[in-house]
């Protein structure tokens, strides 16, 4: 039964990697973006969500719908005014940027939030347990799992039944044609970083709520929202649910058999993954 | 009365290299003009000038008096003219129905162009709309490709190298939608190296070769040596 409690616990931690991994395959598969600074930005939506709860004396979770329209708008303006400058042929530039971003958004936060940790107070609900079957389940991770499937799942919708989608995919593929049939390439990534923000802030909603944050975590976060998009198979939304997943299970059985070997553990599955299918789990067949 | 496509002394470069010298142009309405010339010609790189994936160094184009030279392929797109890119280039990750839609994108009002009426023109599209566009057969790719460029219900539709690799019992299919596309309102240019194929569809034709257009007229005026000369430029 202790096994099967872990498997549980290890689902609903790789559901917040994979929200954390949500915004940067979106971003990748559609303009070859690595975002360096993706952990940062979602280090800096919980920020903002406990900056407006703050102030208004909001819970974190409707500080959070507060915070959406505020991070969509940022990463709109970040790609409009910054990063589809350095897109190219070349791939160097946009790193060394997105890497620059990540420095100045860690500072920008030590300075305006000193290196204490927080936590955002979510209440009662954080403490709340349901029993699930033969085993009991926390709300707030139950949450986080449900969140980050419904975010795949309108991830996905987006990308397949919208026009919006539509040009993603005929812009993703070649560019150039794309500018043919009207579309602006540049808008549309701008589009596409600002709901990998919005994204962002849903999977900083719950790294806040889950355990203490500090303006130095977010390279941490991107690592692991880098390995679950890459067992996934770069560009898939599902596969990188399916990476989130992987990495939280086997985290969640390192930590059961010895607590320092969690993250190893974590680690050691990509690799595993990595060796088996070079290519991720489920690769685009385009690619 | 302008034409309603004019091309003034057009010029474009790569880099130090110049590929169009002073290419000058008129495309009536309603009219069908052909533009010949061997490999190399610059064919091409006048297509890509006219729809503003390459840069035009100098002259001008203009659509009904209005110039395009200085904007950006999507604003030329919306100002009505499309292109049937050379090798069709679908978008491999959309199906053929979403090829087609995606064309109507920047879609300028309610014009004679919809699925349906693509679907009747090419029948066979509409039993192949659910599949990826890169599984069909090469001349079912360039229906997709022309109902592409058609969606958006342009004044002027530029065709690249239509019947490159494709067989000709389907270069003929598809050349019998054009009498169909032009009675829509629809101008069309096609770049063409089958000039046979030219000479039958086209109201007039152009030969172009290294950069300049070097015979002009209606195909029935147009003698077989002229031709020749204009496309080799050497005396048969």
């Amino acid at each position: 039964m202790i096994w099967l409690d872990t498997l549980v616990q290890g689902l609903m931690l790789g559901g917040l990697y994979a929200l954390f991994a949500a915004g940067l395959s979106l971003v990748f598969g559609i303009m070859r973006l690595v975002n360096l600074a993706h952990g940062d930005l979602i280090v800096l939506g919980a920020y903002l969500i406990l900056g407006i709860g703050t102030v208004t004396g909001l819970n974190p979770f409707v500080a959070a719908l507060l915070a959406l329209p505020v991070m969509f708008a940022l990463g709109w303006l970040l790609q409009g005014a910054l990063l589809n400058r350095v897109l190219g042929e070349d791939i160097l530039p946009p790193l060394l940027v997105t890497f620059g971003l990540s420095v100045v958004v860690q500072n920008a936060l030590l300075i305006g939030f000193s290196a204490d940790s927080r936590k955002l107070p979510v209440g009662p609900i954080d403490a709340q347990s349901l029993p699930l079957g033969p085993v009991t389940v926390g709300v707030m991770p139950l949450l986080t799992l449900v969140s980050a499937v419904l975010v795949i799942v309108v991830l996905n919708q987006i990308f397949y039944r919208t026009a919006l989608g539509r040009a993603f995919r005929a812009t993703s593929d070649d560019p150039v044609t794309a500018q043919l049939m009207g579309i602006r390439p540049r808008s549309i990534f701008a589009m596409a970083t600002g709901i990998a923000l919005v994204v962002a802030t849903i999977a900083a909603l719950y790294l806040g709520a889950r355990a203490n944050f500090d303006p130095s975590i977010g390279p941490a976060r991107l690592l692991y929202a880098f390995e679950a998009v890459i067992i996934g198979g770069l560009g898939s939304l599902w596969g990188t649910l399916a990476g989130g997943l992987v990495i939280g299970v086997a985290q969640a059985f390192g930590a059961a058999l010895n607590p320092e070997w969690q993250v190893l553990v974590g680690h050691l599955a990509f690799v595993a993954v990595l060796l088996v299918r070079p290519r991720g789990l489920f690769p685009r067949a385009n690619d | 009365m302008s034409a309603l496509l004019e091309i003034r002394g057009l010029t474009a470069h790569y880099g130090d290299f110049q590929a169009l010298f002073g290419v000058d142009l008129a495309l009536e309405r309603g009219e069908v003009m052909a533009i010949i010339g061997a490999n190399g010609a610059g064919k091409t790189t006048l297509m890509r000038a006219i729809t503003g994936i390459a840069r035009v160094s100098g002259g001008s184009v203009a659509l009904a008096g209005r110039r395009l030279d200085r904007l950006a392929a999507p604003d030329i797109l919306r100002a009505g003219v499309s292109m049937v890119p050379e090798g069709r280039r679908l978008f491999p990750s959309l199906t053929v129905e979403e090829n087609l839609l995606i064309g109507a994108h920047a879609r300028r009002g309610s014009g004679f162009w919809t699925l349906a009426r693509l679907y009747d023109l090419f029948p066979i599209l509409r039993e192949r709309r659910q599949q990826p566009a890169t599984a069909l057969s090469g001349g079912q790719q360039q229906m997709v490709a022309i109902g592409r460029a058609l969606m958006s219900n342009p004044d002027v539709l530029l065709c690249d190298e239509l019947s490159l690799g494709l067989a000709p019992v389907v270069i003929r299919e598809i050349y019998a939608a054009f009498p169909t596309i032009r009675d829509s309102g629809t101008a069309i240019t096609v770049v063409e190296q089958d000039i046979g194929q030219a000479l039958k569809i086209a109201d007039h034709v152009h030969c172009m070769m290294e950069g300049r257009i070097t015979l002009s007229g209606r195909p029935d005026t147009l003698s077989r040596d002229a031709i020749h000369n204009a496309y080799f430029g050497v005396h048969a």
